[in-house]
């Protein structure tokens, strides 16, 4: 669920080799070889291999299908199946490899959106101070007064949990924060000569956005984008936990814990699977965020001396 | 311009703030769908149904008077009645938010102060184990989402590996949170893990920035104990950035209150919102979203103020 706070910590544990030398960008290429360093980074991108693996190639190895009844619900010990059945007699362990596609695809797609909703407002603002800039971040101010999972759960009210629906809001509760990052990190990009000089050439302004801005907040943006990504797994998995999912039968990582929890005592495994899956998923987006963000810091740190 | 006028402008800006969230609110409840045809489901085929349903529940007047007309009420304090049973929404309500408000306020007492000591200490011992080791895990935990961690601390400490505490809350009808402590421990103690982290790393950033600073430094080679040091001269000054992260995380315990109650089958505003929503209660669901906004913009409004008022430095340059 999205944070009120995101704080990232003072880049005390940066090794001083990683600081100084050749930052004079903020790149993503030179972001990401940074962040590669430290080990953080390293169990977090291996985590989410492992977890991105099972969530896409999972289905390919599902040996019995999405709503197949295959026996006894409940049972944790049952031959030729490796985890037991669920409440409704299905396969524990083909359900799992299938549920988690869903909030994989849900958040990548609503993070996605906010990215790009959130980048263009935050440019734009950057670039065009003024009255309209002032309307947009007060807006945003007001967004975030909301959690944006109350957002998503009034939204479903009247309409139900429909997949455009929970992208959408998931997306708007992105935006935002993707905004006033980009905001905060273009706004000392403009001042800086090239993009006067660009001005000067008769550049266009979506030339402008593009060409020069872009490239120099894609360091924060990065960050920022996985924070949210981690957030929106979350929000999306919490959704499906609370019984709001899609397809009420389908085989999903939140649904799974939320319609197993009460036979958790004879057949743990339908929740223990899943409940891991998701935990390693956002922990693995989390350290990975972490990484970036101490990579990040210490470009900065760089420009700054 | 003066602290009075900081606050009194501040609190204008909460106002507004907490009416535009109404309209949207609205919007999103009212406008974006038809509760009339959604609390009818199939019978909404049938025109006369459906305009009896909407006459009935007001949905046939033009909308900007369904929102003021809404919005009026609320400020009055009659937030309206449910559309399943008709009740009056206070009278069913009133103890759900006093349960919500318990379990809050149980996890806030301990989480603050513990968290306070776990990042000052972390900032003490910077680097060292027990830095790495509150690093990590704070790290971890503000990547799981609320529902995980109440999974996790059931599988732990209800049904599997011991069985300390019960899986399920059993305040009912007569039994009120504080007759079941025992039960409150699970749920509270998954609050006060989703809050934790922020709080640690807010302070354990905070503390290490007046830690480097001369004056610390000065009172460290008069020779003063280093709990001494740490709790009289760098606390005070450590605890201005803090106070707006804990102010920020009382709010964000009432969001998160959603899903532990859902874990826990705890009865309060979370549960009470999540039955709402299938059943299509609109007004049900327009008082919590409204409630949980208005303790957030509360929550905001003292984070700021009180930054302010325990920020010396702050207080002059407003004045």
């Amino acid at each position: 669920m999205t944070a009120a706070i995101d704080i990232v910590d003072t880049p005390g544990e940066v090794p001083g080799d990683v600081v100084v030398t050749d930052v004079a960008t903020g790149r993503p290429s030179g972001l990401i070889r940074r962040a590669m360093r430290l080990w953080r980074t390293r169990v977090g991108l291996g985590l989410l291999v492992i977890v991105v693996g099972v969530a896409v190639l999972g289905p390919l190895f599902a040996p019995h299908g999405e709503t197949e009844g295959v026996g006894i619900p409940n049972k944790s010990h049952v031959d030729g199946l490796l985890f037991g059945t669920d409440k409704l007699g299905q396969d524990v362990w083909s359900r799992f490899l299938l549920g988690g596609r869903s909030i994989l695809l849900f958040a990548i797609v609503a993070t996605a959106l906010g990215l790009l909703f959130g980048v263009t407002i935050g440019l734009f603002c950057a670039l065009n101070r003024g009255k309209l800039d002032e309307l947009l971040m007060r807006s945003i101010d007001i967004i975030l007064a909301l959690p944006s999972l109350l957002l998503t759960l009034v939204a479903i009210t009247t309409i139900g949990p429909e997949t455009w629906l929970i992208i959408a809001t998931v997306a708007l509760t992105t935006t935002p924060r993707i905004a006033r990052v980009t905001r905060g990190a273009a706004i000392v990009v403009v001042e800086r000569d090239f993009v006067a000089a660009a001005e000067a050439l008769g550049e266009s302004r979506f030339r402008i956005l593009r060409s020069e801005l872009l490239p120099n907040v894609s360091g924060p943006l990065l960050v920022e984008a996985n924070l949210r990504l981690t957030y929106s797994i979350g929000i999306v998995a919490s959704l499906a936990f609370l019984g709001f999912s899609t397809d009420a039968n389908g085989a999903n990582w939140g649904t799974m814990i939320q319609e197993n929890r009460l036979a958790l005592a004879v057949q743990p495994w339908g929740v223990v699977l899943p409940t891991i899956a998701i935990a390693v998923l956002t922990i693995s987006t989390g350290l990975l965020g972490d990484g970036l963000a101490r990579a990040n810091a210490g470009i900065d740190r760089g420009r700054s001396e | 311009m003066g602290v009075a006028k900081f606050i009194i402008r501040r609190v204008l800006f909460g106002v507004a703030t907490l009416v535009i969230i109404s309209v949207l609110v609205f919007l999103l409840t009212q406008l974006l769908g038809d509760p009339a045809k959604a609390i009818l489901g199939r019978e909404a085929q049938v025109k006369a149904t459906l305009l009896g349903k909407r006459k009935e529940l007001g949905l046939d007047r033009p909308a900007v008077n369904q929102y003021f007309g809404w919005l009026w009420d609320l400020v009055r304090g009659n937030p309206g009645k449910s559309y399943v049973n008709g009740v009056r929404i206070w009278s069913f309500m009133g103890e759900r938010v006093t349960n919500s408000l318990f379990l809050v306020v149980l996890a806030a007492v301990v989480s603050i102060p513990l968290s306070l000591a776990i990042g000052a200490y972390s900032a003490l011992r910077r680097d060292k184990t027990f830095d790495g080791v509150s690093s990590y895990s704070s790290l971890i935990l503000a990547a799981l989402p609320e529902f995980v961690i109440g999974t996790f601390l059931v599988l732990l400490l209800s049904v599997k590996v011991w069985h300390l505490f019960p899986a399920v809350s059993n305040v009912r009808g007569d039994t009120r949170p504080w007759n079941d402590l025992k039960g409150m421990v699970l749920p509270s103690l998954t609050l006060i893990l989703v809050v934790l982290p922020y709080v640690v790393r807010a302070t354990r950033a905070s503390m290490i920035e007046v830690l480097e600073s001369d004056y610390v430094e000065m009172a460290r080679l008069k020779g003063i104990s280093p709990r001494g040091v740490l709790w009289r001269h760098a606390m005070p000054n450590a605890i201005g950035p803090t106070f707006q992260v804990i102010a920020l995380s009382l709010a964000y315990l009432f969001g998160g209150v959603v899903l532990v109650e859902k874990v826990f089958n705890y009865p309060g505003i979370g549960s009470a919102l999540i039955e709402a929503i299938p059943a299509h209660n609109v007004p049900v669901v327009q008082f919590i979203a409204m409630f949980i906004a208005a303790v957030y913009v509360l929550c905001n409004l003292l984070a700021d103020v009180g930054t302010i008022l325990v920020t010396p430095r702050l207080r002059t340059k407003l004045s």
